[in-house]
C-alpha cells in the first residue's frame, strides 16, 4: 500500500471510464460525511470495504489499485449508501461500473467465472440437482421446471445471446497472457 | 380474473420449490390467475451478471420480459433479485431508445423483440396494491398465532426511485400483509438490514456475508420470534442453508424457522405446512410444524 498518491500514476481516462455510469460524476459532490460506510452492514463486518473510498479512488484515477482490490467485490448491493447519500452519488451503480471495468480487464474471481460458465451452459445460474427433483415431485410439481430446464430451444436461444453479447468469451477459462 | 405470467427465477423452482407451489395455490384463492413462463432464464442475477457485464445482463432480462409480452400479461416475480434485475431492466429500455434498439437488435436474433408494453411486478408489493390487506383478511381461514420477524430484503424496497413503495428505512407494507394472515409483526434490532447474500457477495466471500445473516438471526431470537417471513428465495435460502452453515463455521445453532411469505399466506388460507413445503428446509422445522397444528386445531 502507498502512502503517497503518485500524480503520474493517475489515470484520468479510467475516472471518465467510471463516469460513463450516469450519476457517477457526483461523486465529486461527496463532502465526507460518511453516512454511505457508517451505514454499511459490510463495512460493519469488514472495516477494510469502504465504498466511499472506492469512489473516492475512482474519481483520482487510481485505476490499477482500485481494480485488483480484492473488497470491490464485498458490497452486496443493499443500495443503502445509495438511498443515504445527501448528494445523490449513485454509489452502488458506480461501484458495479468498476467491477465492470475489472471484468473487461480480465479481473474476475474464481467463484463468479464459474456461475457465468453456468449460466452458459443451463440458463440459470443456481440449476436445478437430484434433492430438488424429489421435493419437486413431492409436491406434486414435475420433476423440471417450465423454465430453460425444460424447453431446449429456449436454452438455446439464450446461448445465442450470451454469444453475441460476447460472455461466453468473458467467462471462458483462458491461458495467463504474458 | 387478472392474469399474471409466473417468472419462476432460479432459486425458488432449483431450491425451494415449496415457494413456487404456495405462490400457485394462494394466488389461485385470491383469484389470479397465474401462466407458467415457459422458457424462462435466470434473470440474470443483479449484483452478479450486471456488474460482469450491462449488455449481458440486459440482454438476458429484456428475453424474460419478452417472453411476458408475448403473453400479454404482466410479470410476477417471487424474488428481490428477479425483481430487482427485471424491474430496472425494463425501466431503462422503457426510457432509453437507444438502448432499446441495441437490445432489440441482439433479441432479433432469437426472434424477439422488446416493445416495453408490460410491467415487472413483486408479488408483496402486488398483493398490497393490486388485492389489498382487506381482501386478503377476508381470505383467512386459518388465523396464524406466530410472532413474525418480517425481513424485507433490499431489492424489494431499494433503489426506491424506481419502486415508489415509500420508505425504505422504515416500511410498513409487509408487515400489514404479514399482520392481515393474524400473525404479529414483531419489530428487531436493524429489521432492514441485508442478509449478505446479493451482490455476488455470497458467491465470492461467504464467511463474511455469513456474519451479516448471523447478525440478523441474533436480533431476530432477541425479539422473541416464532419464524422469519422473507418475500425472496436468496434471502430465504442466506437465511435457512446459512444456518447449517454458521453451524458449521461459527458453532451456532438457531434452528429458526424461515418462511416465504406465500408459504405464511398458504397455511392461512388452510393449507397443511406439507403441501408448502415448509417442512422441505433445510433447517429441520418439524418442531415449529408441530406447534402450528397444535395452534390451527
Amino acid at each position: 500500500m502507498s502512502d503517497t498518491i503518485k500524480t503520474s500514476e493517475l489515470d484520468l481516462a479510467f475516472r471518465d471510464e467510471v463516469f460513463e455510469e450516469p450519476g457517477a460524476e457526483k461523486i465529486t459532490l461527496c463532502f465526507n460525511c460518511t453516512g454511505c460506510a457508517s451505514g454499511c452492514p459490510m463495512t460493519e463486518q469488514e472495516g477494510q470495504y469502504n465504498i466511499r473510498k472506492f469512489l473516492r479512488m475512482a474519481n483520482l484515477g487510481m485505476k490499477d489499485e482500485l481494480l485488483n482490490d480484492p473488497y470491490i467485490w464485498y458490497c452486496t448491493t443493499c443500495y443503502k449508501c445509495q438511498e443515504r447519500c445527501p448528494q445523490g452519488v449513485p454509489n452502488v451503480d458506480a461501484l458495479l461500473k468498476i467491477r465492470t471495468i475489472a471484468v473487461h480487464n480480465g479481473i474476475m474471481l474464481p467463484a463468479h467465472k464459474k456461475v457465468g460458465q453456468i449460466v452458459v451452459k443451463l440458463g440459470h445460474a443456481v440449476p436445478i440437482n437430484d434433492d430438488t427433483k424429489e421435493k419437486r415431485k413431492a409436491l406434486g410439481l414435475d420433476e423440471v421446471p417450465p423454465t430453460v430446464h425444460r424447453f431446449p430451444d429456449a436454452l438455446n436461444e439464450v446461448k445465442k445471446l450470451l454469444q453475441i453479447a460476447g460472455f461466453d468469451k468473458i467467462v471462458a477459462e483462458k491461458e495467463e497472457k504474458k | 380474473m387478472s392474469k399474471l405470467s409466473f417468472f419462476l427465477g432460479c432459486i425458488a423452482p432449483n431450491r425451494y420449490p415449496g415457494i413456487e407451489i404456495s405462490t400457485k395455490k394462494v394466488m389461485e384463492k385470491l383469484g389470479v390467475e397465474l401462466e407458467d413462463l415457459e422458457g424462462a432464464s435466470c434473470c440474470p442475477a443483479p449484483g452478479v451478471f450486471r456488474s460482469f457485464d450491462k449488455t449481458t445482463w440486459l440482454s438476458l432480462a429484456s428475453r424474460n420480459i419478452t417472453l411476458s409480452e408475448e403473453m400479454g400479461d404482466d410479470l410476477l416475480t417471487i424474488c428481490n433479485g428477479c425483481y430487482g434485475s427485471l424491474t430496472d431492466a425494463n425501466h431503462m429500455l422503457k426510457e432509453d431508445a437507444d438502448l432499446k434498439e441495441e437490445v432489440n437488435k441482439m433479441l432479433s436474433e432469437v426472434g424477439h423483440e422488446f416493445k416495453g408494453t408490460q410491467d415487472v411486478r413483486h408479488i408483496i408489493e402486488y398483493l398490497f396494491r393490486e388485492i389489498g390487506v382487506e381482501k386478503i383478511k377476508q381470505a383467512i381461514t386459518n388465523p396464524i398465532d406466530l410472532k413474525v420477524a418480517v425481513h424485507y430484503g433490499c431489492h424489494l424496497v431499494k433503489p426506491s426511485k424506481e419502486r415508489h413503495l415509500g420508505s425504505t428505512e422504515n416500511p410498513t407494507f409487509f408487515d400489514e400483509l404479514v399482520e392481515a394472515t393474524g400473525a404479529t409483526s414483531v419489530d428487531y434490532e436493524d429489521k432492514m438490514a441485508c442478509c449478505g447474500a446479493g451482490g455476488g457477495a455470497r458467491t465470492a466471500v461467504i464467511d463474511t456475508t455469513l456474519k451479516l445473516v448471523d447478525n440478523k438471526l441474533e436480533h431476530m431470537v432477541a425479539a422473541g420470534v416464532d419464524c422469519v417471513v422473507d418475500a425472496c428465495p436468496f434471502c430465504h435460502l442466506q437465511l435457512d442453508v446459512g444456518q447449517t452453515e454458521i453451524k458449521t463455521k461459527f458453532n451456532k445453532e438457531y434452528g429458526m424457522p424461515v418462511l416465504h411469505y406465500s408459504q405464511l399466506l398458504g397455511l392461512a388460507m388452510g393449507f397443511t405446512p406439507e403441501e408448502l413445503g415448509i417442512d422441505l428446509n433445510f433447517v429441520d422445522n418439524s418442531k415449529f410444524i408441530e406447534k402450528i397444528r397444535g395452534g390451527a386445531k
